[in-house]
């Protein structure tokens, strides 16, 4: 073998690797790890010894870790590490056809290494390039439009753009986007940036939270939760605080943080630099998704610039990557994650406004929610409260893909109907009606197609049985077989069930399993009844909101067609 | 710290500041018959609700709460034996049969004869079908019946011997104990103290002269093994 992935990493290298990590102790488990695999694509033994005695963290643990993130590698692989999406916007866009491809020209399984060590294959989890569907990475360059018939610039790794298609008709959020280079700080405060962080910060802490209060502005993560309100939570505690900007997107179908991140790196920091002010934070973290390169780089840039600016007034904002887990976008798994250990969600209470990081007192915010609070700051809270509807304040990025012309992120504020939306993105596909809209990603609920006209806020679509979430909107034209999305659904959940708890470990396996035969049309007589107790049960006794919602899409999809194990969803 | 009055099952009850749920139906109930099953609590290490067989019903909460890491507060009104509780833990119970051999974890027998588990009716899947680790003379590791309790992890770490030897690897349905590197005991720094073998609930670890008794071996031939190990030993 004389792929150089093969030969055993030079100790002194390795050790020379290590060494400017000393100091960090466990917390600096992910990093160093990350420096491991840059340089080699895996973690040897040997190497994973320097790390035990440099950081002093158990030898045991560090397999623990190794083994739990999916981008980290125990064994060698190859020099190109073929990352094809096998999830839902993928799916049917013809994922399995270029899997296929890559297998039958590698000469290799997934999850295999070529004998020469050039290429390694893997089916991996949504990576947030749903808009250019289907979609791979190459080590952690994004390819899209996959053409199984020609698989040559994917396998000689030759970087392309991928452009999502964006519209914003608020302006908000995505202001500057496609007017502004990415961390041009002059045009940028051209442009009205930078003044909201120095209003904020000639303001007591309590009037910028106030303003936020009066946005009421709620967290674009997912679960819906007054941001005004976290802040407080965490304010009733001494300090040191912790801000945690939450960039670890990976449901199904959701991209928008990704495109702002790419797009308006400054935007996404000067929430964060607000933030840390209102919240008398000294340390702030922003982990970001370990498929995320380009973001992850923009920020690092962002900060740069903005450092040399003077602005960022004392507050020290570290990057940290994920390494491949969804559950790590879970806030107690990320603050795991963040100190060196498996992505375990922890039990709560304590919430991490009480007991986060390290025991203090942390906030853990969307990397959306952030972007708002600078135009909340400069037009006031009253303003941005005025956009929206009366239940859902304010403007939302929704991630459009699937069945659509022009799929990608458009900023609306709430209350456009999901058919103005689905018109925005150019309607479904010529010919054919919808049958379904998968609302909030793999943990989301459908909406069926004679429901689109529902308005989109989080009350109107709980009403028909759909979900905000992070806004993930996965259009499904009439040819879709619903079962098809359910197994794919379930196949994320199994592979990203932290396995935890013993109903989400075990039950998302037997989800699947019993998927998969629908999906082959081998549904048994009891399935339905066994998949809706189980989907209870996991619903009621999941330790965190994976498992808890693990059985959502399902349930949902039960709801409005009866029989969809059996037809797919046509009646 | 002040007492707490709580309500479970309609009995009020008062309790120190602290208690959790779980101890507190225990204090109502000692007997053999406890209202709340447990599966991976054990009283002298961390609880950590992975097994979430002691959910019960609180009264304004949104899911089920495990009962042995919930503290009771004041004015809480708890429900042990509901008919959602009595479903999720009989779904529990049929996942844990249908993936782990349960053969020698009367506990959890006994659980499932109670909750009517049928870990059959999800039809052929998955099982954890894991080779017998024989690596060592203290024990042995059959982790087909491990049910991933982390009772072991936690007593060779932070809970009891600060030994780490053990880890949790992969993650999911493949989740499972692991050494680093997964080499055999000998290789890692066990000191075979035993207890993890002390706190197993399913004969997963287990002493390896009882194991080979089990195996049919005569006296003569394991004290044989014996001495043939000794006598490597030596040099």
């Amino acid at each position: 073998m004389t792929n150089p992935s093969f030969a055993t990493p030079d100790l002194t290298e390795i050790t020379a690797i290590v060494a400017p990590f000393a100091d960090g102790g466990r917390g600096a488990l992910l990093p160093v790890l990350h420096a491991i695999h840059d340089r080699w694509r895996w973690c040897s033994p040997q190497a994973a010894d320097v790390v035990s005695r440099v950081l002093g963290v158990p030898l045991a643990d560090i397999h623990g870790v190794l083994d739990f993130y999916s981008m980290f590698y125990r064994e060698a692989v190859g020099e190109r590490i073929i990352r094809v999406c096998g999830d839902v916007p993928c799916a049917l866009a013809g994922s399995d056809g270029v899997m296929q491809a890559c297998s039958q020209q590698l000469g290799i399984a997934q999850g295999e290494t070529t004998p020469d060590g050039a290429y390694t294959l893997e089916r991996v989890s949504c990576l947030g390039l749903c808009h250019a569907a289907p979609a791979a990475l190459v080590n952690l360059t994004p390819h899209g439009h996959v053409d199984a018939t020609n698989l040559s610039a994917l396998l000689a790794n030759t970087p392309e753009a991928l452009p999502a298609h964006i519209y914003s008709e608020a302006r908000i959020k995505l202001a500057n986007v496609g007017l502004i280079e990415p961390n041009d700080l002059a045009a940028y405060q051209q442009a009205g940036g930078l003044q909201p962080l120095q209003q904020a910060r000639s303001m007591p802490p309590e009037a910028v939270v106030a303003e936020i209060k009066t946005a009421h502005l709620i967290g674009r993560g997912g679960a819906a939760f007054s941001t005004a309100l976290k802040w407080e939570l965490a304010l009733r505690n001494p300090a040191p605080r912790y801000l945690i900007v939450n960039a670890d997107e990976s449901e199904p179908g959701a991209f928008k943080d990704r495109v702002l991140l790419e797009n308006d790196p400054l935007l996404v920091l000067e929430g964060t630099l607000i933030a840390c002010h209102a919240l008398g934070v000294e340390r702030a973290f922003i982990y970001v998704r370990g498929e995320y390169a380009l973001a992850h780089a923009r920020l690092a840039q962002g900060i740069a610039v903005l450092r040399e600016g003077g602005h960022l007034a004392g507050v020290e904002i570290e990057l940290r990557r994920g390494a491949g887990a969804y559950i790590c976008g879970e806030e107690t798994a990320l603050l795991e994650s963040i100190e060196g250990k498996r992505g375990f969600p922890r039990v709560r209470p304590p919430f991490p406004t009480d007991v986060g990081l390290w025991g203090r007192p942390t906030v853990i915010n969307n990397v959306e929610t952030l972007a708002a609070v600078p135009s909340i700051l400069r037009d006031g809270g009253a303003h941005y409260a005025a956009l929206g509807t009366s239940d859902s304040a304010g403007t939302k990025l929704f991630a459009v893909s699937g069945h659509v012309q022009r799929p990608g992120v458009y900023e609306v504020a709430f209350g456009v109907t999901l058919k103005q939306l689905i018109e925005l993105a150019g309607g479904t596909t010529q010919g054919h009606t919808i049958r379904a809209v998968l609302t909030g990603g793999a943990a989301g609920r459908f909406v069926r197609g004679d429901q689109i006209d529902v308005a989109l806020d989080f009350k109107a679509l709980a009403a028909v049985g759909g979900t905000v979430g992070a806004g993930t909107l996965i259009v499904l034209d009439d040819t879709v077989d619903l079962r098809m999305v359910l197994e794919r659904i379930a196949h994320f959940f199994a592979d990203e069930s932290c396995g935890k708890c013993f109903p989400c470990q075990l039950g998302t396996q037997r989800q699947l399993e019993l998927l998969h035969r629908s999906g082959h049309g081998a549904t048994q007589p009891n399935d339905r009844t066994i998949l809706i107790e189980l989907g209870q049960a996991m619903t009621d006794t999941s330790l965190c909101g994976l498992g808890q919602t693990a059985a959502m899409a399902l349930l949902s999809a039960l709801d409005h067609w009866p029989n969809v194990l059996h037809d797919g969803g046509q009646s | 710290m002040s007492d707490i009055t709580l309500t479970i099952d309609e009995q009020q009850l008062t309790v120190p500041a602290g208690t959790t749920v779980l101890q507190a139906t225990r204090l109502m109930n000692d007997g053999p018959d406890l209202p709340v099953p447990t599966i991976c609590y054990h009283p002298h290490l961390t609880a950590n609700a992975l097994c979430r067989i002691c959910v019960v019903a609180v009264e304004g909460a949104r899911v089920l709460v495990p009962a042995c890491v919930a503290r009771c507060t004041p004015g809480m009104v708890v429900h042990t034996d509901t008919e959602r509780i009595r479903i999720g833990r009989k779904l529990i119970l049929e996942l844990l049969e249908s993936a782990v051999d349960c053969g020698e974890a009367p506990e959890i027998q006994q659980m499932s004869d109670d909750y009517a588990a049928q870990p059959d009716r999800f039809g052929p899947g998955a099982r954890r079908d894991i080779p017998l680790i024989d690596d060592n003379p203290m024990y042995i590791r059959d982790y087909e019946k491990c049910i991933m309790c982390w009772r072991c992890v936690q007593v060779c770490a932070e809970d009891a011997q600060y030994t780490f030897a053990l880890t949790i690897g992969g993650r999911g349905f493949d989740s499972h104990i692991a050494t680093f590197d997964d080499r055999p005991m000998p290789l890692t720094t066990c000191v075979f103290c035993g207890q993890c073998v002390g706190v197993c609930p399913t004969g997963a670890l287990k002493p390896r002269r009882e194991w080979l008794l089990e195996q049919g071996r005569t006296p003569d031939e394991i004290m044989a093994l014996s001495r043939n190990e000794r006598r490597r030993r030596r040099k």
